[in-house]
């Protein structure tokens, strides 16, 4: 193996940790404040990619004001499903909630079959995303850049709302102690609101730029991405969002390393994260960065 | 309808009597329906008792123990190949496998349906075992993301083991064994089983398990065992229920074995009520009779005011729609955790007959 060809294969890593990670935070700000986790956020992703494919393709809008577009819905939608389907459920045994979660999930995959059509779709990917550059001997596409680029802006605007705005403090308030925030005054629907909105947010962006870099949608695209993606907030320590950005990347990077240097076990590609889950599970239930919670009774 | 064997051991002989009738009017239905009517007819009525078999062995863990777990098609997935395996003819094997030949070992073996599909189940058991043993140490979501990885994996490793299994191109051919009387015994002695089980010190102990750990550990329930016996008699269950699926169908391939069908099976048990054994048999009947019926959802229509030409997808969107409202607005289910019975049969009319009355 080259060095140029290490080296293409880091940068493959670290924009599939970028987008797993971006879609890790939706699930993990989610459970950090409602315990739940929200099987429907794959589907969220992939409604994300579709509404900018039909942003591009029907409405011929340029990419960028499609991408805008798209997210804006999204993120409307991700409230719009909590409302619908979560809130109502919000006192009850977790196991509803969970059966709802997963219901809403096989609800967006059959309406999207239903609507978008079950064949697979070709994404045009605009040509400044899909321009080829050089480093010497080492060739790349811009957007395995820009991926990781734009997520790292998003998490510094993010980590940022978290920790210094009047709302990221009311977050952290409701996910610590929901009742407690209740009484000092926090608005928890809002919150709740919101943290499905930014969720949503970034999944529709992560689902966009999947859909730029492998150029091909399907309805049930958000499955496999939002399994692994659970999983890594899951491994980094569900709750925490640095967990869950060092849980997707490092899922991408393991992912992309191991089909890359042992290609015999390429087939087993879906396996790993299922397996490092278990393993993680097993010897750190809480993840590499949660808390231990004391156990209520 | 068969959960009604022998509700009340004591109870009065009238219910006994209706419970006789009502199983022999049913074996008289599966009579009929095994000689006049059609294929397609007799295929759903068959696919009713291997639902049945499926529901109860996830309601066993989500219903009665408290262990929600998502990986049943990965045991179902173990038992359809292991009975198809060491059901299939040496020649059905050669014709099979043209890619890339049979491991030596499984080549010529070939048993009978009963004992393969009690080793299916064992095999599937044995499965469920292995992964229990780590895995009931989670509770709650991680046990439920945990168990949906197992099945995920179980998958990959049948999709990637050719040898063996085959690979991606599935078993095709199997001979169909699943007949309107295997299956419907399988369901009726499966259904007597949980009956017999939830009425046993280990059913006790499953359901104290679920209503409070640590109440149960204290009064000196091993909780852990209990959890994995519990965990393997559900597998050893789903196996049995995947291979006679596997027959029914005669085609097996790992693609058959997704989360979907987990997702079936849990709808069923949601509709019928967690923890109920008479819910999850009507409710598989009723469900699989409705995923059937409303087929024509996805295909072209003709309504009044306007043509569809088809929607395939409709069919689940009705489904998954059916499966919130229902948690939004009636978590209990059909039944809640309540069992049928002749005498809540009566109380129902009583009921009725006593507002009637005083209405006047």
């Amino acid at each position: 193996m080259t060095l140029s060809l290490l080296f293409q294969h880091i940068v493959n890593a670290l924009s599939l940790g970028s987008l797993y990670a971006l879609i890790a935070i939706g699930y993990t700000m989610v459970y950090g404040i409602l315990r739940l986790i929200n099987f429907a956020h794959g589907d969220v992703f992939m409604l994300g990619a579709y509404v900018a494919f039909y942003g591009i393709t029907l409405v011929s809008l340029p990419w960028w004001a499609a991408l805008l577009v798209s997210i804006a819905f999204t993120a409307l939608f991700g409230i719009g499903l909590e409302r619908v389907a979560y809130k109502p459920l919000r006192d009850s045994p977790r196991i509803s909630i969970m059966i709802s979660a997963i219901g809403a999930s096989f609800l967006l995959e059959s309406l999207a079959v239903l609507i978008f059509g079950g064949r697979p779709k070709g994404v045009p990917v605009p040509d400044v995303l899909s321009k080829v550059i050089h480093f010497g001997s080492v060739s790349m596409i811009t957007i395995s850049l820009i991926i990781p680029l734009f997520t790292f802006a998003l998490l510094g605007v993010l980590v940022w709302i978290v920790n210094k705005t009047k709302t990221g403090m009311a977050m952290r308030a409701v996910s610590t102690d929901i009742e407690a925030a209740r009484l000092m005054a926090v608005d928890v629907n809002k919150v709740v609101s919101f943290t499905f909105g930014i969720g949503s947010l970034l999944a529709a962006f992560g689902g966009i730029m999947w859909s730029f870099k492998y150029p091909q949608l399907n309805p049930l695209m958000g499955m496999m991405p939002g399994l692994k993606c659970f999983i890594a907030a899951v491994i980094g320590g569900i709750g925490s969002i640095g967990g869950a950005v060092m849980g997707g990347f490092l899922l991408g990077i393991i992912e992309i390393m191991i089909v890359a240097f042992l290609p015999t076990l390429s087939g087993y590609r879906d396996a790993f994260a299922f397996i490092l889950l278990i393993v993680v599970l097993l010897v750190k239930p809480t993840g590499l960065l949660g808390k231990r919670q004391a156990e209520k009774v | 309808m068969k959960a009604t064997t022998g509700k009340r051991p004591f109870a009065l002989t009238r219910n006994r009597l209706l419970t006789i009738i009502a199983l022999a009017a049913f074996a008289v239905l599966a009579i009929i329906a095994n000689s006049f009517f059609d294929a397609f007819m007799l295929r759903v009525f068959n696919m009713c008792a291997i639902y049945i078999v499926l529901a109860l062995s996830l309601n066993l863990l989500n219903g009665f123990t408290g262990l929600f777990s998502l990986g049943h098609a990965g045991f179902m997935a173990v038992g359809a190949y292991v009975c198809a395996l060491l059901t299939m003819t040496p020649e059905l094997k050669e014709m099979n496998y043209f890619l890339v030949p049979i491991v030596p070992w499984l080549r010529n073996i070939t048993i009978p349906f009963l004992p393969a599909i009690l080793i299916a189940g064992l095999a599937s058991a044995f499965v469920g075992f292995l992964i229990g043993a780590p895995v009931l140490r989670l509770r709650d979501d991680y046990l439920a993301i945990a168990t949906l990885g197992f099945g995920e994996i179980i998958r990959v490793l049948i999709t990637n083991a050719q040898p063996i299994t085959n690979g991606a191109q599935g078993l095709k051919g199997l001979p169909r064994y699943a007949t309107t009387f295997s299956v419907w015994v399988a369901a009726g002695l499966v259904t007597l089983f949980m009956v017999l089980l939830m009425r046993s010190s280990y059913g006790r102990a499953m359901k104290a398990v679920r209503d409070d750990e640590l109440a149960a550990e204290a009064m000196g329930i091993n909780v852990f065992r209990v959890k994995v016996t519990s965990f393997t008699v559900s597998s050893f269950l789903a196996g049995v229920g995947g291979a006679l699926l596997g027959h029914m169908i005669t085609t097996i391939d790992p693609k058959m074995f997704t989360f979907m069908l987990t997702f079936n099976i849990l709808l069923i048990v949601v509709l019928g009520g967690i923890g109920s054994i008479s819910g999850s048999v009507i409710s598989a009947i009723v469900v699989t009779i409705l995923m059937e019926a409303l087929r024509f959802l996805d295909e072209p229509m003709n309504l009044i005011f306007f043509k569809t030409e088809g929607l395939p997808g409709l069919r689940m969107v009705v489904f998954s729609i059916l499966l919130m409202v229902m948690v939004i607005y009636r978590q209990r289910g059909l039944m809640g955790n309540k069992e049928f019975s002749w005498d809540m049969l009566q109380g129902l009319f009583v009921k009725k007959g006593r507002k009637e009355g005083d209405h006047v």
